[in-house]
């Protein structure tokens, strides 16, 4: 077997990003945009058993932890559960197939890197609507084992690409085929008002161009690029519920900080006045070139300065 | 005619009912954050010699990010975890709610011009905040609850924009609970400053590692604390936003914005019932006992 495919076997073969508001889930019918995300999930749900991966890595920025970062390692999580918004839109009972054995691999990993970590294993802890719907329609028969990871509330971009690190660590050292998915929105400002579903739109002009160059160098297969723009990003179209804008330097981290991927836009739509696409990245020779980036890299965590209040 | 018989700034933290080991809750401790327990030990001991029918409570931990919203489901019962500290709690709750009271301030909330919501789904799990507040102000839970979102506005506009949806909230409260014959007791389910430390000691008890987060994050939890201590609450609504941003407060949620005014902004002193820290945040347990009618 040549060194290329063996790069193939192992590693991350496939990165996904997907919204993790529950409407593709549980009223696609109900909205044009919202159906075409829904097949796009499936598309990817499709692509996926292609693949044959040996695991799914969720980093869900809807599940938010204050120590550390939190690893859900109960081999079989079962609840029905109900978003605390959009609770009218119908309870979603779950059981997923979760791999407790890699769950306790990859807190190893992140402790090695400096990172405070644990596993989670409890009846009933609550997942987050964004990695219900996220595993529920990419992985519906639970055909592979799954990793969520959780958002640290105050982690900004050392913490984050160290986790991401970490996760590339304990993929290689596992020799596992993954399948990483991110799950959260571009802009995301919500309207604040209830909605005719057929009215729902991209909540201002600004946003929606902005998603528009983000999923713009996405579909060039630009992850660094992007994630070098994460800070501006959070600036321009996020409500700051948390301190930065964090998926795109996971994402980067344990894909590898590069531009060679061959990126595809699936999907982007407008979910309740959020910017929502599904993208994929596949790991691939071509790219767009190697620039130098403003934000150093680092690789190992040493603890934030205390500078914050 | 209904009335505000009690209100009280009544903090959530998990480790307290952790702390507690109460038969509901899974964990067991050794110990821990004595001051702040004492402090609801005493509130409860106040609250005994009140006669109320039902707690209503606003938690930052059910955020609603369209709306406020209600509990609508008459009885809850199921298991609450919290998700940053699943550690710590684990709690088998039962619970049952004043729809129609949740319904009278729902419609008087509406009629005052904010977007709400019922919350009909019986599958709904009862946020954590709502629940620990709740347990520590009555710890049998003889009296039905209702419990109202956060709708997180202060993220989505500013504190400003936020405090007068809460403002109009609280006195759509007060006109909703004077409307019917319940006599009720209101917690403000928040903490003061809101930083935490990231990590945590492999026992969470060992108080020898528990203190503020910052001295600049406590300078601003005493003065809050003497303000509300004595009656000075429009001056706290007035420095919210500078409160919220520096000391990181939990009072972005509008609990303790929707308390003061659904209490008509008490120039009455707070009874300060303890204060004390939870992984680095500052809490303090406060309460109001608005003059009755005849007193007044
Ligand atoms: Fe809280």
């Amino acid at each position: 077997m040549d060194a290329v495919t063996e790069e193939q076997q192992t590693g991350v073969v496939l990165g996904v990003l997907v919204p993790g508001i529950p409407h593709p889930l549980l009223c696609p019918e109900q909205n044009a945009g919202w159906t075409r995300l829904r097949q796009a999930f499936d598309a990817v749900r499709d692509r996926i058993r292609e693949l044959q991966p040996d695991l799914l890595v969720v980093y869900s920025t809807m599940w938010t932890s204050i120590i550390g970062h939190q690893i859900q390692a109960d081999p079989e999580p079962t609840w029905v559960h109900v978003d605390e918004l959009f609770h009218d839109l119908g309870s979603i009972p779950y059981t997923f197939r979760i791999d407790a054995p890699f769950a306790h691999a990859l807190k190893a990993s992140m402790e090695a890197r400096g990172l405070a970590a644990r596993t989670v294993a409890y009846e009933g802890f609550p997942i987050d609507t964004g990695s219900v719907v996220a595993l529920k329609l990419l992985n519906p028969d639970n055909a592979v084992p799954a990793v969520i990871v959780s958002s640290n509330m105050y982690s900004d971009r050392a913490e984050t690409l160290v986790v991401g690190k970490a996760c590339r660590d304990a993929i290689d050292a596992g020799k596992r085929r993954a399948v990483v998915v991110v799950v959260g929105t571009l802009s995301n400002r919500l309207f604040t008002d209830w909605i005719d579903p057929e009215d729902d739109h991209v909540h201002s002009a600004k946003d929606d161009e902005w998603n528009r160059k983000i999923l713009e160098f996405l579909g060039q297969g630009r992850l660094e690029d992007t994630a070098q723009l994460s800070r501006e990003i959070q600036r321009q179209v996020r409500i700051p519920k948390v301190v930065s804008f964090k998926p795109m330097w996971w994402w980067s981290a344990v894909m590898g900080q590069h531009n060679r991927y061959k990126g595809e836009v699936l999907a982007y739509e407008a979910l309740f006045g959020t910017g929502s696409a599904v993208v994929t990245l596949t790991p691939d020779e071509s790219g767009v070139g190697e620039k130098e980036f403003d934000e150093d890299d680092v690789e190992r965590f040493r603890g934030d300065r205390n500078v914050i209040a | 005619m209904g009335r505000i018989v009690y209100g009280a700034l009544a903090p959530h933290p998990p480790h307290l009912v952790y702390a507690e080991n109460p038969p509901q809750n899974e964990p067991r401790a050794e110990c821990g954050w004595e001051t702040l327990r004492w402090g609801y030990e005493r509130m409860r001991r106040d609250l005994a010699d009140i006669e109320y029918d039902a707690i209503v409570v606003l938690s930052p931990h059910w955020q609603t990010y369209v709306g406020t919203h209600f509990l609508g489901v008459p009885h809850f019962k199921s298991l609450s975890v919290d998700p940053i500290f699943p550690n710590l709690f684990r709690y088998r709750y039962e619970l049952d709610v004043d729809v129609p009271l949740a319904e009278a301030m729902c419609a008087e909330a509406s009629k005052a011009g904010l977007v709400t919501k019922m919350m009909r789904n019986p599958d709904f799990r009862v946020d954590y905040g709502t629940i620990v507040s709740c347990h520590l102000t009555d710890p049998a839970w003889r009296k039905p609850i209702v419990s109202i979102s956060s709708q997180r506005s202060t993220a989505f506009y500013s504190v400003e924009v936020m405090q007068e949806q809460m403002i109009a909230l609280g006195h759509a409260t007060r006109r909703a609970i004077e409307a019917t014959d319940r006599r009720v007791v209101l917690l403000a389910s928040e903490s003061l400053s809101h930083r935490h430390f990231v990590n945590e000691g492999p026992m969470p008890e060992d108080m020898s590692r528990e203190h503020i987060t910052n001295h600049h994050q406590y300078l601003w939890d005493m003065r809050l604390i003497e303000q509300l201590r004595s009656g000075r609450t429009r001056e706290v609504v007035e420095q919210m936003p500078e409160f919220t941003e520096q000391a990181v407060s939990e009072s972005d949620s509008g609990a303790l914005t929707w308390l003061l005014a659904a209490l008509d902004f008490p120039s009455y002193p707070a009874e300060l019932y303890g204060y004390g820290t939870v992984i680095g945040t500052g809490n303090a347990v406060m309460g109001w006992a608005p003059p009755t009618p005849k007193e007044a």
